[in-house]
């Protein structure tokens, strides 16, 4: 017998996370808290030049150091890996060439770390310097010298062109057209703890790595690859991550250095990358430079969207060319637009490399978007609010660019927020110096498809139930904080009916756990949860059977609830939970079940289309309020309110934390992180450490009030969608709309710093335009659009042949 | 990691051992109080001292002091003890300074002494060795061009303590002893312009209180921007300080003396006479005010090499004297 949702026991509850005890009080062991006997420390040398051919490396002194053991190069580890099929450009040491300064050249292991640490000195590398490209723009104007030899053009690494209907003439039909410029700088993920493996080799020729890693599976792959080892051979455990945002997603070099070196010395090899390393690492937001053209009915219907991204990718691919196509992708999921088109560019630049952080390539669009958007509200006389009430996307539909739509409640969360902020009273009639600014977002519950192409599931569950009445979970996902062990547990427990705090969770180790692809794209409780929610109702129906059985009592009248399989009709008449699983271990042997997820297949069929299809989209409305002194520039956020449409919430507590937490990093985003190069200083990383590196700290966060929404959408688990990223989206362009109400100036770029509110008020109290932004976006040379006509002029998804008139 | 080297520490217990020490060490010894600046730089290779001589055990350093004209505090209380101590209330610009200093672990550590002889800062010197390696070093430490200046002959680094300041404003004067005996310099002789050589105090000797004088006539306050509201160094202080005409029998008071002094813009603490002489005689009026910020601002020169663009911080120079003296104003009446 299904239980109503009013029975439900544990989803929906704020229950403390599973391993919550473990990391208050400092007993969890990260990465960097494992050692092992007769361990070795690894440093890595890396590059002192930012673009620079390697001519020799000499090792010599520092393998004669006493205490050093191994010493790395580059032809040790010739075997290529990146993230993605497309674009497998990384060495975990540089053959021939550094691309940034932070690549590494040579690993060395020693005794101890300051050991390797003084080895590192006497490594000689020479190098023949080469021009360097510090900014997108710059790899646009210089082809030459290509920093890969490989990519769409010159130092582009990615161009994209895709249209869905005739755009152009789309925008025409606007009553007002609106063209708009805005950059969005690259910011980095700053988890707490810093990157960390420890390798060993056993005798039997096997090889073991613990790791913070968000994706123990892909790292598995590259190993294997890298190593030249049976994946049968290679073991990769995920420790838990003291934070990840996607920092953490991508096969590392220092993973593949430490397992090379523990291969070669039969040692077990430690590696703890330094604050500065992980800036080095990076992976996080690429700074985007944008332009959008957008056709509005004097309604505030939109009538078509050219949207243009330039993305600065740093030195390596990295998840880039997923991350371009997000920069066009979800543009069409809040407001109906019916005919869009999108150019995207990735550049390839002498700097860290770029990848996913939190929001992985949308909160660049977006912030233009939103931003946009309040323009347009403006310029058509409408307010914010209600010009977007007017152009939701409908619930179950099809965007014009084939993304399916299930549930909806951004319409909702924007009610909530104008309510709970007052902002019919406060929009535009604040005093001079505080305003309030408007923005929504939408993100994606898990990527509609895997990294590499494959058509198996992207999440699997085994359960164990012991004659004990001990249940185990076992599944390949990593928790990185965010609580995905947690939510294994309450899923089974409320299915089981037995205390979540009593079930074993075994997570990320490729030897004993099904694959799970990783915590990444905002996944894990909408595939891992399905995939478990199935193990468990599996497992209940063996157990039923039998319970029913010896109860005599039918299966549909059996209910599991407080450890107890009983008769819903007469609850005395039951049986522990642990005599349920007696009884079945007894009549049909162990009581193991799986579960596993794969994504309904997504809707578009042109090539591109597989960045967007979700199984489901979470939606976000979000008021800042600002307070900006008009003497310096310097802004403030005191309150934040925030609606999220999460579907279901699985866990009240750990949803909230999210929002909060997105809008902690939001707010950091909007005000201050950059990651700044110094351009005419050799492209060194200006700030690489935390002190210099500008987060808000604790006195900068605000006040927030949450609000969440929850319209259950059929494809998650009881509902359930994404919160992860979701909620960071529209800080940025609601804080940057709310200095416009405050102060009446645009600042069209994130960093929203003082310098340039105090440099736009400058502007306008001269009469010129009070804004501060990019001005123009480069000539770029666009591939021949990919046409795919939209749903509803009668497109199924293909793009069609066609020649340019 | 990023690991400190290994050295060797030393505890003296009286100032002659430290002294002692210091002499059988020679050049390679530092001494050392709360250690939150000498550790993180001895991590980045700026400082390599191979003895480190630590004053925490010297119990003569944290004694307070009420003297007829005025206060003596021992150099080895911590910046908590200077922003909480009853005795320090007369001193709110000094206690205020303490406050704003970095975090509430790093005050409880970072001693008064350590702050006043703080090194000076620049973001191409507070950098690890390989970074540093990596633009070829410059001529504050293992190199020989400036990188913010690079026709420059001398080091721009930034004196970037919160305390000096106000101790050059309210003209403390500082007690010191050396191989050669004691010595009291007035605060702003302490200091020099100079981002290598900063202070004018050899390395052997050794800063042993600092003389607050007494505390009636007139005022001072602090004002402090960076970032965030914690843990960020000054990109700029203002210590204003006024004596107040006594006796006056007019309705608005008047400025009998002032001196107005800047943190974070130079590799000193640097007095602005001109802002100072805007003021002498006259009121606190919303002109003299707007006068005095702007004589602040002119020879107000910051240079690329602290967080924030370098022109807006030099434009803040001049709504952060005028804020500073607004408060005087305000206090006063
Ligand atoms: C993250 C961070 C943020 C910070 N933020 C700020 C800030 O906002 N404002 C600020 O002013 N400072 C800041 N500091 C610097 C520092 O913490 C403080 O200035 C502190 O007061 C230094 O005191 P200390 O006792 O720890 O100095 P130490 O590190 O012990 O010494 C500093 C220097 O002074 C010398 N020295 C110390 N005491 C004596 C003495 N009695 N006689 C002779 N020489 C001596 C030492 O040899 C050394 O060269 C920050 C530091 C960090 C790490
Ligand atoms: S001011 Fe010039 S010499 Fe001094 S630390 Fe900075 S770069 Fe080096």
């Amino acid at each position: 017998m299904a239980r109503k949702p009013s029975d439900r026991r544990i989803i929906g509850t704020a229950l403390r996370k599973i391993d919550a005890v473990a990391k208050v009080t400092g007993t969890t062991r990260f990465a960097d808290d494992l050692a092992f006997p007769r361990m070795l420390y690894c440093k890595l040398l890396r590059a002192t030049h930012p673009h620079a051919r390697v001519v020799s490396i000499d090792a010599s002194a520092a393998r004669a150091l006493d205490g050093v053991q191994a010493v790395l190069t580059g032809k040790d580890l010739p075997i290529p890996f990146g993230i993605l099929p497309v674009s497998q450009d990384e060495h975990a040491l540089c053959v021939d060439k550094v691309r940034f300064i932070g690549d590494p050249v040579a690993a060395v292991a020693a005794t101890s770390e300051e050991t390797a640490t003084a080895a590192l000195d006497r490594i000689t590398v020479a190098y023949e310097p080469l021009r360097s490209f510090d900014s997108a723009e710059a790899a646009v104007a210089n082809p030459e010298p290509r920093i890969h030899d490989y990519g769409d053009s010159g130092n582009l690494h990615k161009l994209i062109d895709l249209e869905f209907g005739d755009a152009a003439a789309g925008i025409a039909e606007g009553d007002v057209v609106r063209e708009d410029l805005f950059f969005f700088e690259g910011n980095t993920h700053l988890p707490m703890e810093q990157h960390a493996a420890v390798a060993v080799w056993s005798p039997d020729g096997k090889l073991t790595l613990w790791s913070s890693t968000q994706t123990p599976h892909y790292v598995h792959r590259a190993l294997a690859k890298v190593l030249e080892l049976p994946p049968a051979r290679v073991r990769v455990i995920a420790t838990p991550n003291g934070g990840g945002f996607g920092g953490k997603s991508d096969p590392f070099n220092h993973e593949i250095a430490v397992a090379k070196l523990a291969m070669l010395t039969g040692r077990p090899v430690k590696i703890t990358l330094t604050r500065e390393e992980v800036f080095y690492c990076h992976r996080g937001r690429h700074p985007t430079l944008m332009w959008v053209r957008t056709g509005v009915k004097k309604s505030g219907a939109i009538t078509g969207m050219h949207f243009r991204s330039l993305l600065d990718g740093g030195a390596y691919g990295s998840y880039g060319v997923a991350s371009t196509y997000y920069t066009g992708a979800l543009q069409t999921v809040t407001y109906n637009i019916p005919r869009y088109h999108f150019q995207g560019a990735r550049a390839f630049t002498n700097k860290a490399p770029c990848g996913p952080k939190r929001g992985h390539g949308t909160p660049q669009p977006r912030f233009a978007l939103e931003v946009h958007v309040d323009k347009i509200a403006e310029q058509l006389g409408l307010d914010p609010a209600e010009l977007r009430l007017r152009t939701l996307v409908p619930p179950n539909s099809l965007t014009a660019n084939y993304l399916r739509v299930g549930s909806m409640g951004l319409g909702r969360c924007i009610e909530k927020v104008i309510a709970g902020s007052e902002w019919k009273k406060r929009f535009r009639q604040l005093p001079e110096g505080r305003g309030v600014g408007l923005a929504c977002s939408s993100y994606i519950s898990g990527a509609g498809l895997p990294i590499y192409w494959n058509n198996m599931p992207h999440s699997g569950v085994q359960l164990k139930c012991d004659r004990s009445g001990g249940v185990t979970v076992f599944c390949g996902s990593t928790d990185i904080g965010q609580g995905s062990d947690s939510i294994l547990a309450y899923i089974v427990a409320e299915i089981l009916g037995i205390d979540p705090f009593d079930i074993a969770v075994v997570t990320a180790d490729t030897d004993l756990t099904p694959v799970d692809l990783g915590s990444y794209s905002s996944r894990v409780t909408l595939m891992s949860g399905n995939a478990a929610l199935q193990a468990a109702e599996r497992a209940r129906q063996i157990l039923a059977v039998h319970a029913a059985k010896q109860l005599e009592v039918p299966v549909d009248r059996l209910q599991f609830a407080d450890g107890r399989v009983f008769d819903g009709n007469d609850s005395k008449r039951g049986m522990s939970f642990a005599d349920a699983v007696q009884a079945a271990e007894a009549a049909a042997g162990t009581v193991g079940t799986v579960g596993s997820y794969t994504p309904p297949r997504s809707a578009g069929r042109y090539r591109g289309a597989g960045v967007g299809p979700s199984p489901a989209y979470s939606y976000s409305a979000c008021v800042a309020e600002v307070d900006v002194d008009p003497e310096t520039g310097i802004v403030r956020v005191p309150t934040i309110w925030i609606a999220h449409d999460v579907g279901r919430s699985i866990n009240a507590a750990t949803v909230i934390g999210q929002v909060e937490g997105s809008i902690y990093m939001g707010l950091g985003e909007a005000l201050m992180e950059e990651m700044a190069y110094r351009g005419n200083r050799n492209v060194v990383h200006k700030i690489p450490s935390l002190l210099e590196y500008k987060s808000p700290t604790t006195l900068e966060m605000c006040d927030v009030i949450t609000y969440l929404v929850e319209d259950p959408d059929p494809n998650g688990p009881f509902g359930a969608k994404e919160v992860g990223q979701g909620p960071l989206l529209p800080v940025m362009p609601a804080v940057a709309n709310a200095v416009y109400d405050a102060v009446g100036v645009r600042i069209d770029e994130v960093p929203i710093t003082p310098e340039k509110v105090l440099k736009a008020l400058r502007r306008k109290a001269k009469g010129e335009a009070g804004r501060v932004g990019p001005e123009s976006f480069p000539d770029i040379p666009w591939p021949e659009p990919t046409r795919v006509p939209t749903p509803w002029e009668g497109g199924d998804g293909k793009a069609v042949e066609q020649v340019r008139a | 990691m990023l690991r400190l080297p290994s050295f060797r520490y030393l505890q003296p217990a009286s100032l002659t051992e430290a002294l002692r020490m210091k002499r059988d060490a020679g050049p390679d010894g530092m001494f050392v109080a709360g250690g939150t600046d000498l550790y993180p730089n001895m991590k980045r290779r700026h400082q390599e001292p191979r003895t480190v001589i630590s004053l925490m055990g010297i119990s003569d350093l944290r004694a307070t002091e009420g003297r007829k004209d005025g206060t003596t505090v021992g150099s080895c209380l911590t910046l908590r003890d200077l922003s909480v101590l009853p005795a320090f209330r007369p001193y709110a610009a000094v206690a205020t300074a303490a406050r704003l200093v970095s975090t509430p672990l790093l005050r409880n550590m970072g001693t008064l002494g350590g702050n006043l002889c703080l090194d000076t800062r620049c973001n191409y010197y507070n950098q690890s060795y390989e970074w540093r390696k990596s633009i070829d070093f410059c001529m504050k430490k293992d190199g020989k061009i400036c990188w913010v200046a690079p026709s420059s002959p001398r080091c721009w680094a930034v004196s970037s303590s919160d305390v000096a300041p106000v101790m050059v404003a309210i003209g403390a004067e500082y007690g010191l002893i050396g191989p050669h005996g004691e010595r009291v310099v007035p605060a702003a002789r302490f200091y020099n312009n100079d981002g290598i050589n900063y202070l004018t105090k050899q390395t052997d000797e050794i800063l042993v209180e600092v003389r607050l004088p007494a505390s009636n006539g007139w005022d001072a306050v602090y004002h402090k921007l960076r970032r965030r509201g914690s843990f960020d160094f000054p990109v700029l202080g203002v210590a204003a300080w006024i004596n107040w005409q006594s006796g006056a029998g007019s309705r608005e008071p008047l400025v009998n003396d002032a001196r107005i002094v800047l943190g974070g813009v130079a590799s000193y603490p640097q007095e602005i006479a001109e802002a100072a002489a805007a003021l002498r005689g006259k009121p606190l009026s919303d002109e003299t005010i707007a006068a005095a910020a702007e004589a602040a601002y002119r020879p107000s020169k910051p240079m690329d090499n602290t967080d924030f663009d370098l022109s807006w911080r030099k434009q803040m120079t001049r709504v952060y004297v005028k804020r500073a003296l607004e408060e005087l104003r305000a206090r006063h009446t």
